[in-house]
């Protein structure tokens, strides 16, 4: 039986893991590849590094890090972040990533998520949205880039169905208005996408407490639950998180 | 020395890293004439089944990876690579895969999502030394939407389930396949491809 996933999510600043992160027996706890070989050992089943950097030295640091991270680290990672043309795919699928997250390159031309499944197979195409509810307008929520700030004029609902049929391989679906409250996932959110498309769908945005992940994927059929700060202020470790789980009947992966 | 197939499919970094790491030496070849340099071929790749047999054959590599198993000598196929050792696939009708074992490959059909994308529990058909030291009930990582159905049952060594049971592992002798990815399954991945590299890489010893 195929297992539910935990995923511990990165964000990189010119090299470095950005937000504080608190764990003791790391040598340096800012570097992303002790970080993302200290996740695989407590169990993690995917990682993702996002890369928040903007200036072009930042850049070159990062797909360092993808390169000696590919080097030391057996399970599937995916890397996003400012990833505009096939041509930038290809270069941080060559430095050693599985899968790339496509965010507001895919918003302002669609086509690249067609372009880049054909080059290199829908396996390694993740289409990442943000979704903020509507005002006013009960189960509908929009599409927006920018930290939730700029709204795209899209419907969550009919662009997830639009880059499944792309080509994209997964989704990854953050709540804009959970996300950082450690209020518990937008279930009714989760639920409708989930249902709406056939391929996996990550649920990011809120995770603060266990029965959130338990509800992600009870309630909300999440496939994936990708979280940071949860695991990064060590409030749970992923082994209590796959526990908890295992012990309310999903299949978790040891 | 094992060499891994580079026939514009996959991530082949990730393979060769792993043999580096478990202390066997892998090298990427891209060219039949440089076959005898390796004691083991490993043929990665993602992607297609139509799409790998056109590679493979623009590349001259089609009969010469052929006559490499035919002869007994070891050869590994992941994910693609395991698919494409078979005779034909549901995704290209009509394209004849390298029919080393005989059989079919077929499309998910139940009702669940595909590709099938994550991490399953691997049942143990058979022993076999190249999956020898593997606990039971582990679990590997996978990505595909089709699997080997091989005429031969016997060939299973590796069983797995989503929605149907499908064959995770098949092979035999030289010549072994393996629906998921060893170089991304953690350790679990990782003792396969040391027992391969244990197995094969004559002069090298892993630890």
């Amino acid at each position: 039986m195929l297992t539910k996933r935990i995923i511990p999510c990165l964000d990189i600043k010119n090299g470095r893991v950005v937000k504080g992160v608190n764990f003791v027996n790391l040598r340096d706890a800012g570097d992303p590849v002790e970080l993302a070989a200290f996740y695989d050992r407590e169990g993690a089943d995917e990682l993702v590094f996002l890369d928040i950097t903007a200036s072009v030295e930042g850049r070159l640091a990062f797909l360092d890090i993808v390169r000696r991270t590919a080097e030391q680290v057996f399970i599937p990672f995916t890397v996003g972040g400012g990833i505009r043309t096939v041509e930038e795919i290809r270069e941080v699928l060559r430095a050693g990533a599985d899968k790339v997250s496509l965010n507001s390159a895919a918003v302002n031309d669609p086509d690249l998520i067609t372009r880049a499944a054909r080059q290199f197979g829908s396996q390694c195409i993740v289409v990442a949205i943000d979704a903020k509810a509507e005002k006013d307008k009960a189960g509908k929520w929009g599409v927006y880039t920018h930290g939730g700030r700029k709204y795209t004029g899209k419907s969550v609902i009919s662009w997830a169905q639009e880059v499944e049929e792309r080509g994209a391989g997964e989704i990854l679906l953050t709540s804009m208005d959970r996300d950082g409250t450690a209020d518990g996932f937008d279930l009714e959110l989760l639920q409708k996408v989930s249902e709406s498309v056939n391929i996996p769908v990550i649920a990011s945005g809120g995770a603060g407490e266990l029965e959130h992940f338990y509800s992600a994927f009870a309630i909300g059929k999440a496939d994936a639950v990708l979280a940071a700060s949860i695991f990064h202020f060590g409030k749970f470790r992923v082994k209590e998180v796959k526990e908890y789980l295992e012990h309310k009947g999903v299949p978790v992966r040891w | 020395m094992i060499g891994i197939i580079d026939y514009g499919l996959g991530n082949l970094r990730s393979v060769q890293k792993a043999f580096e790491l478990l202390g066997y030496s892998a090298d990427l070849v891209a060219d039949k004439n440089q076959f005898d340099r390796f004691n083991a071929l490993v043929l990665p790749g993602v992607g297609s089944f139509g799409q790998g047999v056109h590679n493979l054959q623009r590349r001259d590599l089609f009969e010469p990876i052929k006559k490499w198993a035919l002869e007994g000598k070891p050869l590994l196929g992941i994910c693609l690579g395991m698919q494409l050792l078979f005779t034909e696939s549901e995704e290209a009708p009509g394209v004849n895969g390298l029919d080393i074992y005989p059989g079919r490959v077929v499309r998910f059909s139940s009702k669940l999502k595909v590709p099938q994308v994550g991490w399953n529990r691997l049942e143990m058909k058979k022993d076999s030394p190249l999956f020898s030291g593997l606990e039971k009930g582990q679990f590997a990582y996978f990505v595909h939407s089709y699997y080997v159905v091989p005429e031969q049952d016997d060939l299973i060594v590796l069983e797995s389930n989503y929605g149907v049971d499908f064959p995770a592992a098949i092979g035999e002798r030289n010549c072994w396949g393996v629906q998921f990815h060893p170089e991304k399954s953690g350790k679990t991945g990782l003792k396969i491809l040391s027992n391969f590299g244990g197995m094969y890489d004559e002069g090298n010893s892993g630890d």
